[in-house]
């Protein structure tokens, strides 16, 4: 199956005067269709910034200098902010931490759906209110039929977060990128939003690029799991196999690291230090410092991710043999 | 860019101090804003001229005993027709050498401007911290009574003060306590906008834990405003500090150029630039080209450099 | 209650609190609104026996930020009291009582970057528990330094030159600098990375050995909670509705909240769960269900539940507040 949206080796730097930083170094994925992919790591790690560099949405100054994003096999890194802000909403659907980011307060959450409807799809006006409320009452909203002509502000952060998703999947989106969406939710209404995202993508065969620092989160929504570390990429692969046969050692450090992971443990299993900053990056790879496997070449080149089998990048993976089963 | 780790420190092991402030974020910025550069160099040669003046100057001004009436209306540049002698930017109808009493001027507005900016700052830094961490009824009060000064012209604040501190004085004392009169005045007009701004920071930091923490540690009050609050709401209050300043010399020389500030004995840039008004339609335009010129500069300078400050300090805009 | 059992360090007794949220008097008289109140915590007992780690676990609206400011004397209660040994912080007069109580507690906070004066040096902010009673600090933000596992010249700088791990270490420090008996933990790891909360924990598990110290943690991460806890009370809508032995509680929760808390929570091995999602949302705390404030979201309830509302009953070796648990 060809992938929705795809990642060859992207690059996204920022010059500073200190010198250029590189919050996503060379990094590469592919997302197939109805898939949900994972992409998780710790602050600084570059996971929302991939994100927003696919959907043209950097901050200047920073900007990509190297590699190529394709949406359905069209290269998309190279268009115009014009042809971006189409694809934003047509295309690609966005679901941000903060509901109220996504949500105009003084449009009705009717009218905000219905615009998109009417910028993306040939129907007519009444039309596109009938589909919006069709999109309410598909994310879970009671009485959608009522509560069409409200403003956000009449919402809970749970039920925010349904009209967002209504609202980045009204255009039927081929790809959507949803960058914490549960963070600033309570963990009942988490599990809600979860489940709904799940199954809305399963249902419409959306891409899903799910990021998020939670791999709680990831283990239940998540088909497939990118783990980013300082930029670049650590280990990919299905969910199951990253999460309880982890090759990279900082994938299983970070497992050992949570609490709910490794259960009945006295003690948590600790990384020692943080990870670099991106004005202090340690050559190799980035994570050597910190790796009990390192071994002679680790501070020189950085490994790349081997293919096909091999899901991480490390010069010296865990192997079968010594599988931690969670 | 949240997920961006934060860049606080600049290149490591930095030599020094002075290497280390010259490198860091506030004076790199500043070298790359020429505007604010210039502006730097006019207020610095400024108020090195307004201290050194009794130095620089050729003449004493204020001095009878140098002043020769023959001297009076020489144009700039040019040797009087009777003396002989020649003035950079002329004299007025007294033969008084116009570069040196806007030296002198400049020292009385400079000063004045200071002054009244020093005492708004601690009037206003004060009632603003009171109020924001206080709250309740001392801060109805205090914003109350600053909503009310707000509704009159600061000058008309100004002119009330005068008056009524001229009314208060004995005669023979006027001229003696003008300028404090001045300084209070315009001081009092302005000290609004510090304690609105004092207070809006005070109320953010208040919620921080990191206040939450002290008040734990038993510390009261007081020492929790003082030791606390205060270093962290002083940033805004430096760019307001600085467009001040500019507003407070403008004001005085308003003042002064209405009568009721400087008096002729210790006059400013705005007594001056009355003065000079008066000759303006003789022909004699120098009286009043030269102190509007030089106070126009100042204010110009000042106000610039606070525009930067501001930018500067402000770290969305960065 | 188990007033027997192990001596209490802190005793909170009914403790109750009521914010008044509504709009000021003049906007209240010309738009005919009521004197609008939030009860933030109701009716809460519990004990924390000295050298344990109690919990508090709950979703927003809880009330456990809260049940943790009075405890430590920032927020009065507006009935019920706390008991610090046989100090009520909130009634005694005598101040050198208070002092005493006072100065056995300190407490941990979430943000990291707001809970440091970004203006003071590390050294004074460690040594400010001592210098503020006039005490001599010498060496001893240097030796907590240490303690904490970060270096004695780290004490010459400021705050913003540590990351959010380091900085809670530095609370951590500051804490401990007035030698107190009680530390309350307000979510103290939630806005650090999973490797460097685990860091935290382990800290904070260590010291809790070394200095003998209670602990009062307050936290939304069920994971968290059950790796630091010995004994557990989950709130909802400001009440205590369930405390047990944290294994006790885990393995059989008898609440039915509680079991809807821990079956939302995302779990690390779930892979593909499809499970039913919680039902609703939390209710608006301004106006709670009458009875039981549970009973709109229990799949249980009766008749009964939507009338009365439960009393704590002790059941085994736990305590919950629901008519039909057993």
């Amino acid at each position: 199956m060809a992938p929705v949206l795809s990642l060859r080796n992207l690059t996204v730097e920022i010059p500073t005067r200190h010198g250029v930083l590189r919050p996503v170094d060379s990094v590469s994925y592919d997302i197939v269709a109805g898939e949900i992919l994972g992409v998780v790591g710790e602050s600084g790690a570059g996971k929302s910034m991939a994100g927003n560099a696919v959907i043209g949405l950097l901050n200047r100054p920073a900007r990509i200098t190297g590699g190529e994003v394709w949406l359905n096999g069209a290269r998309i890194d190279n268009l115009p902010p014009e042809g971006l802000r189409k694809l934003r909403g047509k295309r690609i659907g966005m679901v941000f931490q903060d509901p109220l980011t996504s949500l105009n307060p003084l449009l009705t959450v009717g009218d905000q759906i219905a615009e998109t409807i009417l910028e993306h799809l040939p129907v007519s006006r009444a039309e596109a209110r009938e589909r919006a409320i069709a999109a309410l009452e598909e994310v879970g909203i009671p009485a959608a039929r009522d509560r069409v002509d409200s403003y956000p502000h009449a919402f809970s952060g749970g039920m925010r977060q349904r009209v967002v998703i209504a609202l980045a999947l009204c255009a039927e989106p081929d790809l959507v990128i949803a960058d914490e969406p549960t963070t600033a939710l309570d963990v009942s209404v988490q599990a809600q939003i979860i489940v709904l995202l799940k199954r809305l993508c399963r249902e419409r065969g959306t891409a899903v690029m799910l990021v998020t620092h939670d791999m709680g989160v990831i283990a239940e929504a998540a088909d497939r799991v990118a783990v980013m570390y300082a930029g670049r990429l650590a280990e990919i692969g299905p969910v199951a196999d990253v999460i309880q046969h982890p090759r990279h050692p900082y994938t299983a450090g970070l497992m050992g690291s949570t609490p709910g992971a490794s259960q009945g443990q006295a003690r948590l299993t600790q990384i020692p230090g943080a990870m670099p900053r991106l004005d202090a990056m340690p050559p190799g790879c980035a994570f050597h410092p910190r790796c009990p496997r390192r071994g002679p070449g680790c501070d020189i080149d950085p490994p790349p991710v081997r293919a096909p089998d091999a899901r991480a990048a490390c010069h010296y993976p865990l192997t079968v043999a010594e599988d931690v089963t969670a | 860019m949240a997920d961006l780790p934060r860049t606080g420190t600049p290149a490591p092991a930095a030599p020094g101090r002075l290497r280390k402030a010259w490198d860091s974020d506030i004076v790199w910025s500043f070298r790359h804003a020429p505007v604010a550069v210039v502006s730097l160099v006019v207020v610095t040669l400024m108020v090195l001229a307004a201290v050194f003046a009794p130095l620089i100057a050729p003449y004493d001004p204020f001095d009878p005993g140098t002043l020769n009436l023959m001297n009076g209306f020489t144009p700039p540049m040019e040797p009087n027709a009777f003396t002989g002698d020649t003035f950079w930017l002329g004299t007025d109808d007294q033969g008084r050498d116009v570069f040196s009493t806007i030296l002198f001027g400049l020292r009385i507005s400079l000063f004045v401007g200071f002054m009244a900016v020093a005492l708004a700052m601690v009037l206003g830094i004060t009632l603003g911290l009171l109020a924001g961490y206080l709250g309740g009824w001392v801060d109805t009060i205090i914003m109350r009574v600053a909503d009310v000064q707000l509704t009159f012209p600061a000058i008309l604040v100004a002119m009330l003060i005068f008056g009524v501190a001229k009314g208060i004085t004995p005669p023979e004392l006027r001229n003696e306590v003008a300028i404090w009169v001045l300084i209070l005045a315009i001081g009092l007009s302005d000290w609004v906008q510090f304690a609105r701004v004092v207070r809006g920071a005070t109320l953010v930091e208040k919620s921080r834990d990191y206040v939450a923490a002290a008040r734990l540690i038993g510390r009261g009050s007081g020492a929790i405003m003082l030791r606390h609050i205060l270093p962290n709401v002083l940033s805004p209050v430096l760019v307001i500090a600085t467009i001040s300043l500019a507003l407070a010399i403008i004001a005085e020389a308003t003042l002064s150029f209405l009568g009721i500030g400087a008096p002729p004995t210790q006059p400013s840039l705005g007594t001056l630039i009355r003065i000079g008004q008066g000759f303006l339609f003789s022909g004699e335009w120098w009286i009043l080209l030269f102190p509007a010129a030089t106070l126009l500069a100042l204010a110009l300078a000042v106000n610039l450099l606070g525009d930067w400050l501001r930018d500067a300090l402000n770290p969305r805009l960065r | 209650m188990k007033d027997t059992e192990s001596p209490a360090l802190v005793r909170v007794r009914n403790l109750t609190r009521v914010f008044d949220v509504s709009k000021p008097w003049l906007n209240r008289v010309l738009e005919r609104l009521p004197r609008a109140l939030l009860t933030a915590v109701s009716d809460v007992s519990f004990d924390i026996p000295e050298k344990g780690v109690y919990a508090l676990v709950g979703e927003s609206g809880s009330g456990k930020s809260t049940i943790g400011k009075m405890i430590v004397g920032l927020l009065p209660p507006s009935d019920g009291s706390v008991l610090i040994r046989d100090t009520d912080l909130a009634t005694e007069r005598d101040p050198a009582r208070i002092a005493a109580a006072r100065s056995e507690i300190q407490m941990i906070f979430q943000d990291p970057y707001a809970s440091l004066n970004p203006r003071w040096r590390v050294r004074d902010i460690i040594a400010e528990p001592v210098t503020a009673r006039g005490g001599d600090a010498s060496g001893l933000a240097e030796r907590l330094l240490e303690q904490v596992g970060l270096a004695a010249r780290d004490a010459g700088k400021y705050p913003h030159e540590f990351s959010g791990g380091q900085r809670q270490r530095i609370c951590i420090a500051r804490a401990l600098a007035a030698n107190p008996k009680l530390i309350v933990c307000d979510e103290p790891t939630s806005a650090l990375d999973v490797s460097v909360q685990a860091q935290v924990l382990n800290l904070m598990s260590d010291l809790k050995d070394e200095f003998g110290l209670t602990y009062l943690f307050i936290s939304h991460d069920l994971t968290v909670v059950r790796h630091m806890a010995d004994t557990i009370g989950v709130l909802y809508l400001g009440r205590l509705v369930e405390e047990a032995p944290a294994e006790a509680l885990f393995d059989n929760p008898r609440h039915p909240y509680t079991r809807m808390l821990f079956a939302a929570a995302p779990r690390m091995d779930a892979f593909g769960r499809e499970v039913e999602p919680p039902k609703g949302e939390i209710p608006d705390p301004i106006n709670p269900p009458p009875g039981c404030a549970f009973h709109p979201r229990c799949p249980i309830a009766v008749d009964r539940c939507r009338a009365e509302r439960p009393e704590m009953r002790r059941l085994g070796n736990a305590r919950v507040a629901c008519h039909l648990a057993e």
